[in-house]
């Protein structure tokens, strides 16, 4: 009986007492609450009953299990009696030989899965990174000045739908090698979200923010830092998940082109071994690196704009 | 008392698309130092807009206003807004929201001591010593109208502009932000004009009332001076015959004079 009020009470209380506990300066007002709060969050575990949430678990896990097995299942039909694609058995053997070891290095064109994983990666972060550092200042200004915005709109409006591949050949031709040629490719393709995001976040800043800022006559560097930058964050965020998937996505075609080492190239190798199942292991682990970048970019905007809303 | 604030035939018009609209026309009005006037009008009639002039936020197209002998060109810090909406920055505590308003003031002379001093000053004015480290989502609607209302108290301002402070809130706590405003106005003799749609909460604060004919091209109907004697309390105005004689010059004004007028705009 006790347990049960206090599990209830528990579920209850659970939204206030995270929007405080992650404002530090909370302390004084709160504090009786928040001893009280510990206490029950102490109790709660024990006293909450283990079955309920079992039960909880399971319904939350089983829609996307019984997708999977689905799955599973009908690439097990579909491949049944042979043919060209392995079934799940086979692509099973060859992965746990695969993950064995990988970090393993042959030479150049020889490496584990993990060195392509990351040698992708790393040309992502790069090409990715500077998109940032250039895409979201741009953004800030385009989204403050009418003019520029107005002059520099059509030119991102024309050249955003041109997939980055198109870009390859120049990227190519100015870099001399095929490496940060890629590198670049994801530079072009993860700047677009960025600008269009952040400059829509700043046009989309309440007037009556900035009518406090004209108010105060606040210098331009601090409407920045003080009100739109924190206004803007969550608009920014979402230009940067989207440039992230859109990167991901780029570089294994990027790859498949320049060759070398990465995730797109590797593809591309076994496809000329013709080693099937090592390109339907090495599409699991594009979509489970993508989705894990997606998924921490989704939990690092939950957490920043927790803290500034 | 000197005149303080000076508004000399201005007009307000905006470009539209079918053509120039013109919101104002003809407004002069003087505001003494210390004066506590209440812009009141049917929705619509340019109160807002003439209470954006004398912050600066927007220019008029012909005229011109004085403050303290000088002309408004822009908004700035010693005319400061309470928004009818609060527009408290949510990413800021009820503390830090003020503390923008007063390092922006008093940073260049003060240290950072002085400053936290004065936002809690101004935190305290307001009875809201024991929310001051709280976000705005965390507090109800009239805490953060008070919060507005200390930042923009915080500034030291030669005039407190608020633009229907108290619109959004339920009756009682109106009521106690009102009694409020007339403690805080007293101390601080700030020259005040307040927007309003309520009859009462004009009557009882102000020294004037400014009623304004409806828009389009609205302009200053009447001035009524409010001749009750300070410190004004609620329950005892309420039989006060002059108040009620105050209270029905203003109905008059608004329903008989201005009706016909908001039918034809209707």
């Amino acid at each position: 009986m006790n347990a049960a009020t206090l599990s209830g009470d528990f579920g209850l209380e659970k939204p206030v007492d995270r929007s405080m506990g992650n404002s530090p300066a909370t302390s004084v007002a709160v504090e009786p609450a928040k001893e009280k709060k510990m206490e029950k969050m102490v109790s709660v575990p024990a006293g909450e009953p283990f079955g309920d949430k079992i039960k909880v678990w399971a319904r939350a896990a089983l829609p996307p299990c019984l997708g999977l097995i689905i799955l599973l299942g009908l690439w097990y039909v579909a491949t049944f009696k042979g043919g060209s694609i392995p079934g799940p058995g086979q692509t099973w053997e060859a992965a746990k030989v695969l993950f064995a070891d990988p970090f393993y290095r042959n030479g150049p064109n020889d490496q584990g899965i993990g060195w392509n994983v990351m040698s992708s990666l790393q040309r992502v972060g790069i090409g990715f990174g500077f998109a940032a550092l250039v895409g979201i200042p741009m953004g800030f200004i385009l989204g403050r000045s009418k003019f520029l915005s107005d002059m520099i709109n059509p030119i991102i409006s024309l050249l955003r739908p041109v997939s980055p591949l198109a870009w390859l050949p120049i990227g190519l031709l100015v870099f001399k090698k095929a490496d940060p040629a890629a590198t670049y490719t994801i530079f072009i393709c993860s700047i677009w979200p960025m600008i269009m995001n952040t400059a829509q976040g700043v046009q989309r800043v309440p007037q009556d923010y900035l009518n406090v800022a004209r108010v105060l006559a606040l210098s331009e560097w601090k409407v920045v830092t003080k009100i739109l930058f924190p206004a803007v964050l969550p608009y920014m965020l979402t230009g940067i998940r989207l440039s992230i998937g859109t990167a991901w996505l780029v570089i294994v075609a990027a790859e498949m082109l320049t060759g070398g080492v990465g995730i797109g190239f590797w593809v591309w190798d076994e496809w000329n071994n013709l080693k099937v199942e090592h390109i339907i292991i090495a599409i699991f682990v594009i979509g489970i690196v993508g989705l894990i970048l997606e998924q921490s970019l989704i939990m690092l905007a939950k957490k920043l704009t927790k803290e500034s809303s | 008392m000197e005149k303080f604030v000076e508004i000399q035939s201005v007009e307000q018009a905006f470009d539209t698309k079918k053509g120039k609209f013109v919101a104002l026309r003809d407004i002069d009005l003087t505001i003494r130092q210390g004066e506590f006037i209440a812009l009141i009008g049917h929705s619509g009639c340019g109160k807002s807009t003439l209470l954006n002039l004398i912050a600066g936020l927007t220019r008029p197209t012909k005229g011109v206003l004085l403050c303290d002998g000088r002309e408004i060109a822009g908004p700035g810090p010693e005319r400061a807004v309470v928004f009818q909406n609060h527009s408290l920055l949510p990413w800021r505590t009820c503390f830090e929201n003020v503390y923008l308003a007063v390092e922006r003031v008093f940073g260049e002379k003060e240290g950072k001591a002085k400053l936290k001093e004065r936002t809690a000053a101004a935190i305290n004015l307001v009875g809201l010593d024991h929310a001051s480290s709280k976000y705005p989502h965390e507090i109800s609607g009239g805490m953060k109208q008070r919060v507005g209302i200390a930042r923009a108290l915080s500034m030291q301002p030669k005039v407190l502009l608020m633009d229907e402070p108290f619109g959004a809130l339920d009756a009682l706590t109106r009521a106690k932000l009102q009694d409020e405003l007339m403690k805080i106005c007293e101390a601080t003799k700030a020259t005040t004009v307040m927007v309003t749609h309520d009859v009462d909460e004009a009557v009882l604060l102000s020294d004037r009332i400014v009623m304004m004919t409806n828009g389009p091209a609205a302009t200053i109907g009447e001035i009524l001076d409010v001749k009750l004697a300070r410190p004004r309390h609620r329950l005892t105005l309420a039989h006060d015959p002059d108040y009620i004689g105050y209270r029905a010059a203003v109905l008059e004004f608004l329903y008989e004079k201005q009706a016909h007028v908001e039918k034809m705009a209707a």
